[in-house]
């Protein structure tokens, strides 16, 4: 994929709303706003990293390079209680968490 | 009592001088009488501090005592307190009561420590000034105008205030060292991966590591002693053997090849912060270090890459917060997306919602390749710089912070904001340990001075750090509150 040219005019607000709706997050009218103004700045902050030649070099995962995907061994040991794990739910039924309707949830 | 070191209370203990109830009471008090001034606490938890100062007493009486047993702390409230509310500072987790302690947690109660209370900060750990806290800001005890820095504000203004011994805190991209330069404590950053991070609130797991601040160095060695090491359930934890911090603590630095990194003198550094931290520097020589000049023209690009990756991760890690499970949740909502999006629309302040969105943005198709990636390879450029400079010296010498402690309310430019990290995010972008020490004073507010080592060098920062401030009286200060 080529690199788009960073974007530094003011955002329009289906492009704040685009990304909001990936990450769920509601936003006032106030707040898309002042996003359509910041976030250009917040994008030009980081577009330096593209005049830094970065031909043939890997990426950086974990900074140190001793650990590598750890795997514990599959044996059973004790967990928390369902009362425990339950203790926090904002809503629960029996040893369920309680969630609201999913299907027709309005993502279309 | 209350501006004693914990080597200094810990004999005190030993010796049946004073009581671990004496001691917690005394800091209780304290807490109670200056602290409404400060905010570093977000919840205070005196029962709990009796029970484990009873315990502690136990131990010290039964001959058994050891370093930290019965001496209090603070822990920042983005760790995990089994039974003790923990709410990284957002609305979104103000009712979370974890049903586990975090490692770190464990590691302290099983050393004997005895928590006073848990730690304001940055929301998520988000921020450089502890003003995102959902809860209160931090006023820095130098100057209650003034902010602690941050996120770990509440743990460096604790410390500084004589509000606790010590206080654990964590380092994403510079929240101990910069908060602990602002206030005059010390502030150790671990290597990535030498402290467990299990039950450490997620914020960029690329980055986040958790470590001390305390009053002197020696007091960072003996918390390192009780919290560094490997944890089977923190799978990014480094494999090696468990060390005592302490040793070789007092040889000094004759010898010790220093590197002053030039990048961080001129431009963007207040000219008195880069003259007070060359007389650091001819300190550390006048002890016998060989100091040469050189230069890490990469590093500038840390916090570009920093302004990448974190968001990023942030934008992933964040994702759990689903009004599901635990946290706020949005009550009444016709279904999942308008739940999901009216529960994190309330739960998250501004500095959160912020950086989701640009992590979401950077992650999104058609940016990744240009935005996390690039960071990522220029990640590996500033580590091989790092690695690079570690041949020929044995630590990195420059200012932690590029200003002394800021008004509240005066910055609102996020941008502007993010510059103050740029002398820490480096070493967590490399994944080195730095450590903050104080070094002075610019119109009466601590500046820090930053020492940088290879992974895992951590007793050659202390020793470094240990012999600057035994030849110096920088940390026998304390502010007048």
């Amino acid at each position: 994929m080529t690199n788009p040219a960073p974007k530094t005019d003011r955002l329009t607000e289906n492009e704040v709303r685009r990304v909001a709706t990936l990450c769920r997050i509601g936003l006032t009218d106030e707040e898309v706003e002042r996003l359509r103004d910041e976030m250009p700045g917040l994008i030009a902050e980081v577009s330096v990293l593209q005049a830094i030649d970065t031909s043939n070099v890997e990426a950086t995962g974990h900074a140190v390079e001793e650990v590598h995907t750890v795997m514990r061994d599959d044996t059973p040991r004790p967990a928390m209680t369902v009362e425990e794990t339950l203790s926090n739910a904002p809503r629960r039924q029996d040893d369920y968490f309680r969630v609201p309707q999913v299907m027709d949830d309005g993502l279309g | 009592m209350h501006y004693s070191s914990v080597r200094q209370m810990s004999d005190a203990l030993l010796a049946k001088d004073v009581s671990s109830a004496e001691l917690a009471d005394a800091h209780l008090a304290r807490i109670s009488a200056v602290d409404p001034r400060v905010g570093a606490y977000l919840a205070i938890t005196p029962e709990l501090a009796h029970e484990q100062a009873a315990a502690a007493q136990a131990q010290i009486d039964a001959g058994s005592g050891a370093a930290l047993t019965g001496v209090p702390m603070q822990i920042k409230d983005n760790m995990a307190t089994r039974g003790v509310t923990t709410t990284c500072a957002s609305l979104m987790l103000e009712n979370f009561v974890p049903p586990y302690d975090a490692t770190v947690t464990r590691a302290l109660a099983d050393a004997g420590a005895v928590l006073l209370g848990k730690g304001n900060m940055d929301e998520y750990a988000m921020g450089s000034s502890n003003e995102t806290s959902a809860y209160k800001p931090v006023h820095n005890p130098w100057d209650l105008e003034r902010v602690p820095g941050g996120s770990s504000g509440g743990p460096a203004a604790a410390v500084a205030a004589g509000l606790a011994p010590y206080a654990l805190g964590s380092d994403t991209g510079g929240s101990i060292r910069q908060p602990a330069s602002f206030c005059g404590v010390v502030g150790l950053k671990p290597t990535y991966g030498l402290v467990s991070r299990y039950g450490l609130i997620a914020f960029a797991s690329s980055l986040d590591q958790v470590g001390p601040l305390s009053r002197t160095v020696e007091d960072a060695a003996l918390v390192m002693n009780a919290i560094a090491g490997y944890d089977p359930l923190d799978s990014t934890s480094i494999p090696a053997d468990r060390v005592d911090y302490t040793q070789g603590l007092t040889e000094g630095v004759r010898g010790l090849r220093v590197g002053v990194v030039s990048e961080y003198f001129g431009e963007g550094i207040d000219p008195r912060i880069a003259e007070t931290t060359r007389t650091a520097i001819a300190e550390l020589e006048s002890l016998g270090a060989v100091v040469t000049d050189l230069s890490l023209p990469n590093s500038l690009a840390a916090l570009a890459v920093y302004y990448v990756l974190a968001p990023s991760e942030c934008s992933a890690n964040l994702a759990r917060y689903d009004g599901v499970k635990f946290g706020y949740s949005t009550p009444d909502a016709p279904n999942m997306m308008t739940a999901l999006e009216s529960t994190r629309e309330v739960g998250f302040g501004t500095e959160v919602k912020r950086r989701i969105m640009m992590g979401t943005y950077a992650l999104s198709a058609g940016y990744y390749d240009a935005y996390y990636k690039k960071a990522q390879q220029v990640r590996t450029l500033i580590r091989r710089e790092f690695d690079t400079a570690f041949a020929n010296v044995d630590v990195l010498v420059t200012p932690t912070t590029p200003t002394t402690a800021f008004k509240l309310g005066e910055i609102q430019d996020p941008v502007v904001m993010h510059a103050n990290d740029v002398c820490t995010v480096p070493a967590n972008i490399a994944g080195i340990p730095g450590i903050s020490v104080p070094c002075g004073f610019v119109g009466g507010l601590p500046v820090g001075l930053q020492l940088l080592g290879p992974h895992l060098s951590e007793r050659t920062l202390l020793r470094a750090a240990h012999a600057y401030e035994q030849a110096t009286d920088w940390h026998t200060t304390h502010p007048a509150i």
